[in-house]
């Protein structure tokens, strides 16, 4: 085992985004869905902060890319979350195929 | 070996392991609380990286905020207690493999790819040179960003608002 450094943390975040997407071929659940969304996203997070700290030392730009992320995350969020419980709402399931219509 | 590098092994475990239990397990509580767990962990990554700034953020945003409002949609739209269907055994099957070999292609690539750095003094990232960059308005600020970015967050708000707003007349 060596020293952790750089590309260590570019292996966790790449196994962390491959979990998300792992998550998101095989849910069918809306909810279920957008937590592996939010995996994905953090670790484009740990990527911006890594690159920023290792090698661009003397800025700050990754680190404000990261606040950004965590800004638009959080947006996405809310708005999915609004979708969903409207979804629940008209069809009682937040089954991606059981809602098969976009307008009554 | 030293503490700080034992730090990073059960960091990085912490952030893998529960990453996996949250996007397998077949009960959506149990998913909620391990995600709950792996961010926990990629904070931890912040504070190993010496970003605190950056490890606070995320702890009241994504632990304090994403997952409390997930846990919240899930007791609305879920009965309690009731798992998840079974997944199809092929469905699981391609996307391991869809995620193993794009897991596999940008680790080849990552590992064959030496990257080259500054060798200029470092800036600490402290609150105060994050808050001079963040709303600086000369080369390199990110002042336009930063109001952009908060009109976006009072958009979504007004978004929510609009899609979630139980109408008065009764739809179906």
């Amino acid at each position: 085992m060596m020293q952790p450094g750089l590309y260590h943390i570019l292996f966790v975040s790449a196994a962390l985004f491959f979990i998300g997407v792992f998550g998101f071929f095989t849910r069918r659940n809306l909810i279920t869905m957008l937590m592996s969304v939010e995996l994905i996203l953090n670790s484009v997070n740990l990527n911006f902060v890594a690159f920023n700290k290792y090698l661009w030392a003397d800025k700050l730009d990754g680190l404000f890319f990261t606040i950004f992320v965590i800004a638009i995350a959080a947006a996405e969020a809310a708005i999915a979350i609004a979708i969903i419980i409207n979804l629940s709402r008209n069809f009682q399931s937040i089954d991606v195929e059981k809602t098969d219509e976009m307008k009554f | 070996m030293s503490g700080a590098d034992i730090l990073f092994y059960i960091l990085a475990a912490i952030i893998l392991g529960s990453g996996i239990l949250s996007v397998t397990t077949r009960h959506i509580f149990r998913a909620a609380i391990f995600l709950l767990f792996s961010l926990i962990g990629v904070a931890g990554m912040y504070f190993w990286m010496q970003c605190e700034f950056i490890a606070a953020v995320q702890i009241v945003v994504y632990v304090g905020g994403i997952t409390v409002l997930i846990i919240f949609s899930i007791f609305l739209t879920q009965q309690a207690g009731e798992k998840l269907p079974e997944q199809t055994m092929g469905r699981q099957l391609f996307a391991a493999l869809a995620a193993f070999c794009g897991f596999a292609f940008s680790m080849l690539h990552i590992l064959k790819h030496s990257f080259s750095g500054t060798s200029k003094t470092a800036t600490e990232p402290t609150v105060v040179n994050i808050g001079n960059h963040m709303l600086g308005i000369e080369q390199g600020g990110y002042a336009l960003p930063f109001e952009v970015v908060s009109i976006l967050l009072l958009a979504a708000l007004i978004g929510c608002i609009v899609i979630a707003v139980r109408s008065k007349t009764p739809t179906l």
